[in-house]
């Protein structure tokens, strides 16, 4: 739900990375906050188990700049991608302008990647959204792994539409901006659409 | 843009202000705020400076969704009020207009009975605003102004990538 503040000209997105447990969602979401300028940035929110599994969420609110006079921020949300923790992903979507899907390209995760993608289409519909029509992009990560399945596989296996493909190794940073900017563009595209 | 999508105009905006303002002198409290379910801030009026706004409104509304998934699960429609009791300060947490969230911060110069006097009073005359406001947004959607007022339908890509360039 974006939300446009025509009194003090502000815009405001909320996008959403989805995923398996372990997928990479929390390290793309830090990675952004250790690259982004202070002034740009909101404090990151975890809310996480003693063990760095996301709990409920994290919450990074970030300033991107000025759009035809509208400061535009954006809302990132990581939900928790450990199956039993399904009603809070549920909450997590509500309002939600665009998801990034972090798949984990290890090959012996492609069977929680796909249970991960379904249990997203399901949840989104229950909100009364549809995958089909909302801004979209799917991630691969950890590329930098060994026993990482081919990008046509994954390809094969986990895309929905005709949404962007970028790879990505969030810990270390690579693709973690360009995937963003993948999302954020559809988003804003949608807002130009009215 | 999806019909749940929030718009704010100068108008309800000056009215959200007013009222949150009086709500503020009459119950004596620290700071009263207004987030929408989403997470997104909405106004604030009071002590802001040793806060992170934007943190107490997304952990503001993580708190109420995860409280009425609870309502739901037991089976109650919401629980239209929260009530945090801390050392020095309280929270007072409530759902305005069925999408909005009411947030006030109170220390021991006012007291849980008073906040909920008052804060009954504003509710009331916020839901008027915020009804006020979806009707417009229905309006201008109806009469097709909406999209011509939009300052985002001359959006280029230029744009959008210069977000990203800084
Ligand atoms: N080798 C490698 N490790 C990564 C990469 N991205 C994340 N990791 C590691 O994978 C582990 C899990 O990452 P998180 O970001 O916590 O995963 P998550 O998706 O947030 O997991 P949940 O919160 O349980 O849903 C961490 O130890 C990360 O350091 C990557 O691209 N390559
Ligand atoms: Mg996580």
């Amino acid at each position: 739900m974006t939300f446009i503040n025509y009194a003090s000209r502000e815009i405001n997105c909320k996008i959403v990375y989805y995923g398996p447990g372990l997928g990479g969602k929390t390290t793309n979401l830090q990675y952004v906050y250790d690259k982004t300028a202070p002034s740009a940035k909101g404090k990151m929110i975890s809310l996480a188990t003693e063990t760095d599994r996301t709990l409920f969420f994290d919450f990074l609110p970030l300033e991107l700049g000025s759009v035809r006079g509208f400061k535009t921020r954006f809302h990132l949300y990581t939900v928790p991608g450990q199956v039993f923790y399904d009603a809070s992903r549920k909450l997590i979507l509500k309002g939600v302008d665009g998801i990034i899907f972090v798949a984990d390209s290890q090959v012996e995760r492609m069977d929680a990647n796909i249970e991960s993608v379904s249990n997203l289409e399901q949840n989104l519909k229950l909100q009364g959204y549809d995958l089909m029509k909302i801004p979209y992009t799917l991630q691969l990560n950890k590329r930098d792994l060994p026993n990482v399945a081919s990008v046509d596989d994954m390809k094969r296996e986990l895309m929905r539409k005709g949404e962007p493909v970028l790879e990505a190794v969030a810990s270390t940073g690579i693709g973690v901006f360009d995937t963003l900017k993948a999302v954020a563009k559809q988003v804003l595209i949608e807002l130009k659409k009215g | 843009m999806t019909t749940s999508d929030m718009i704010m105009y100068e108008e309800e905006y000056q009215r959200i202000k007013t009222i949150i303002t009086k709500l503020r002198t009459e119950s004596n409290a620290k700071l009263v705020f207004l987030v929408d379910k989403n997470g997104q801030q909405i106004a604030a009026q009071g002590d802001l400076e040793n806060l992170d706004a934007t943190s107490l409104a997304s952990l503001t509304a993580g708190n109420v969704a995860a409280t009425d998934g609870l309502a739901k699960l037991i089976g109650e429609k919401e629980f239209s009020i929260l009530f945090h009791e801390g050392e020095r300060d309280n929270i007072h947490i409530s759902i305005v207009a069925q999408r909005v969230i009411l947030v006030v911060i109170f220390d021991n110069r006012s007291s849980l009975g008073l906040v909920r006097l008052r804060v009954k009073k504003a509710s009331s005359e916020l839901t008027d605003v915020f009804e006020r406001v979806v009707k417009k947004i229905n309006h201008e959607r109806e009469s097709g102004r909406l999209d011509v007022e939009s300052p985002f339908a001359e959006i280029t890509d230029d744009d959008i990538d210069n977000l990203f360039t800084n």
